[in-house]
């Protein structure tokens, strides 16, 4: 039987020859993330009550992202308890307040081609930038793999996508997801969408990165890029011992059930309109709506890519009076690499407020919220009602090259007109 | 298994922020179940009674991986989900928990409808219309999840077993 990628990596992982689309099967887990807000807090009192132990502590990986820095007491404790569970269970692959958690995973060379891997966070779809099968989970879910060392499953389609062409100038990975999130709506569940082509190909893994990511919202199992030399060398990088093999990790043809060509080449900046990604329209639409802050942040678009897309946008120019720019960089390394590289002077120099690295206003939980009436065009990856503050707040998604451009303007605009 | 209750119709695209609102997250999970739905039908949560069936259109439960969605309707009694499609997350949460959810794509039932569900079989029989659709059937491994109540009971019940023999190595 024809088996496509994620089947193979399923397959590996359940200990079967092949596992069919649609099937419940039950596997082994790779890799487990957990963060502080659903992660410690959530599963510690249920493993007291069954007097239970962590499967392999050395499979886990714990980052605190959500509730960091603390702004109350309450998270505080919450970030405390985190470290005390750390330490109690034996995690040394806890990463405290160094980033956001997908994309910390990645820096740190946890991740590998072919892996099976559970997070307790939805965007954990993220991790199919290096090629490994990642996919979000409950609590509940991660109590059992944390005990068990395993998970069911149900077995999911692929979708292929494929980028017929490299994007054009101020057009990146972001636009392709609001476009397919336009076109594909969100219910899109048990699919597993895989980017290939000359689009993605030229991609670095920043942005490849996005693509997996936002495959959540499209509702998606996960998304996944085939390895190529991209991966390897990135992986390289991050420390991790390479094997040529997984340059063979692929999908066999016939095992694909759907491919969708996005004619990259001719693809035009999107903005998803409130209060959901799905409602996207090209900028030229939304262009002119006056905005109270612009948002860069999230591990969707605060990495060090995100970070020089609005640099490139921002340089020698400033952010509109009345509007305000608030740039959260996705992790210590990327604020380290941003420093290093003359971003950041780039950005402050522009009168962007530089915020600490974490989920931030992202989630909800951290600096940067919206008050009744504001209105925030954000490069995050979801615009709900109430998410970034005030239910009455407004919030539009768009790239990092879009927030930037809109910051300067004062109000949604078109970034190809400043590059 | 077999749930026999009233229907109570939804649209697409129920969330998990109208399931369990953010501003009643941090309360207590009777306070947090009284606002289950209530965006959209304000008298859900008083009139819903144990064992009653929330039927829904496709991408029932998107958004974050919040328990509390599952926990809001579980808390109302409710006895069972059916809809066209759900979002993946909501639905392991709910299994997990011990909420039968059923994919139904072409359930279409009036509200008040009694219906008489069996999930092993995915039989849905809507005794007021006398229909019958076929929702995908729960496999055993998860029905045998459901019927200890939940992943935690499920696990619980597993550990204290002699010996229980390791799966695949
Ligand atoms: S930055 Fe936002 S999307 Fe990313 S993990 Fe944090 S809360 Fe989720």
């Amino acid at each position: 039987m024809s088996q496509s990628l994620a089947q193979k990596i399923i397959s590996r992982a359940a200990g079967r020859p092949e596992v069919a689309v649609g099937e419940i099967v039950v596997a082994r887990v790779d890799l487990a993330m957990m963060h502080d807000s659903g992660g410690p807090r959530r599963v510690w009192p249920r493993l007291k009550e069954l007097g239970a132990r962590i499967w392999d502590p050395e499979r886990v990986v714990l980052v605190s992202d959500h509730f960091v820095p603390a702004v109350d007491a309450e998270s505080a404790e919450i970030l405390a308890l985190t470290r005390r569970f750390a330490a109690e269970f034996g995690i040394r692959r806890f990463h405290d307040m160094q980033g956001i958690c997908h994309v910390v995973l990645q820096e740190y060379g946890h991740l590998r081609p072919g892996m099976f891997a559970v997070g307790g966070d939805s965007h954990s779809p993220s991790g199919g930038a290096v090629g490994a099968f990642m996919i979000g989970i409950g609590a509940t879910d991660m109590l059992a793999v944390l005990i068990t060392g395993e998970t069911w499953l149900r077995v999911p389609e692929t979708w292929q996508v494929l980028l017929d062409a490299p994007l054009p100038q101020g057009v990146c990975a972001k636009d392709v997801m609001l476009k397919l999130l336009a076109d594909l709506g969100m219910a899109n569940e048990y699919v597993v969408f895989e980017y290939q082509g000359p689009g993605v190909a030229a991609m670095p893994m920043e942005e490849r990165f996005v693509l997996c990511n936002m495959s959540a919202e499209l509702g998606g199992k996960t998304g996944i890029v085939p390895p190529d030399e991209t991966t390897l060398a990135a992986l390289a990088a991050n420390g991790v011992e390479v094997d040529a093999a997984w340059l063979s990790l692929r999908s066999d043809p016939e095992a694909v059930s759907r491919q969708i060509v996005v004619q990259a080449g001719a693809l035009a900046p999107l903005v998803a309109k409130p209060h959901s990604p799905a409602q996207a329209e090209p900028v030229e639409r939304c262009a002119g709506e006056r905005i109270d802050q612009a948002y860069i942040g999230a591990c969707t678009g605060a990495k060090l890519s995100d970070l020089r897309m609005a640099a490139a946008v921002l340089r020698g120019r400033r952010v509109a009076p009345g509007t305000r720019l608030l740039v959260a960089p996705a992790s210590q390394r990327t604020w380290q690499a941003a420093a290093a590289d003359g971003t950041l002077r780039i950005l402050s120099e522009a009168g962007a407020i530089l915020l600490p690295s974490g989920c931030g206003a992202c989630a909800g939980l951290g600096a940067g919220l919206l008050a009744a009436g504001e209105t925030c065009i954000a490069s995050t990856a979801r615009n709900f009602k109430g998410r970034m503050g005030s239910p009455e707040a407004s919030v539009f998604l768009g790239s990092p090259y879009t927030v930037a451009a809109s910051a300067i303007a004062g109000r949604i605009a078109d970034p190809r007109e400043f590059l | 298994m077999r749930i026999v209750g009233r229907a109570f119709v939804f649209g697409d695209f129920i969330d998990t922020d109208v399931l369990a609102p953010g501003p009643y997250l941090r309360k207590p999970l009777p306070e947090l179940a009284a606002h289950c739905l209530e965006a959209l039908d304000p008298g859900f949560a008083r009139a819903v009674r144990p064992g009653d069936v929330v039927v829904g259109g496709i991408g029932f439960g998107i958004g974050s991986s919040r328990e509390q969605a599952v926990q809001a309707l579980l808390h109302l009694g409710v006895g069972c989900v059916l809809a066209r499609g759900f979002a993946r997350i909501f639905f392991r949460n709910a299994i997990n928990l011990g909420l039968p959810v059923l994919c139904c794509p072409d359930i279409e039932v009036q509200a008040g409808s009694e219906l008489d569900i069996l999930p092993a079989e995915g039989r849905v029989l809507d005794r007021s219309s006398g229909r019958v659709f076929q929702a995908q059937a729960l496999p055993p491994r998860l029905m045998e999840i459901l019927a200890a109540g939940g992943l935690v009971p499920w696990l619980q019940a597993r550990r204290s077993e002699p010996r229980a023999p390791a799966r695949n190595g």
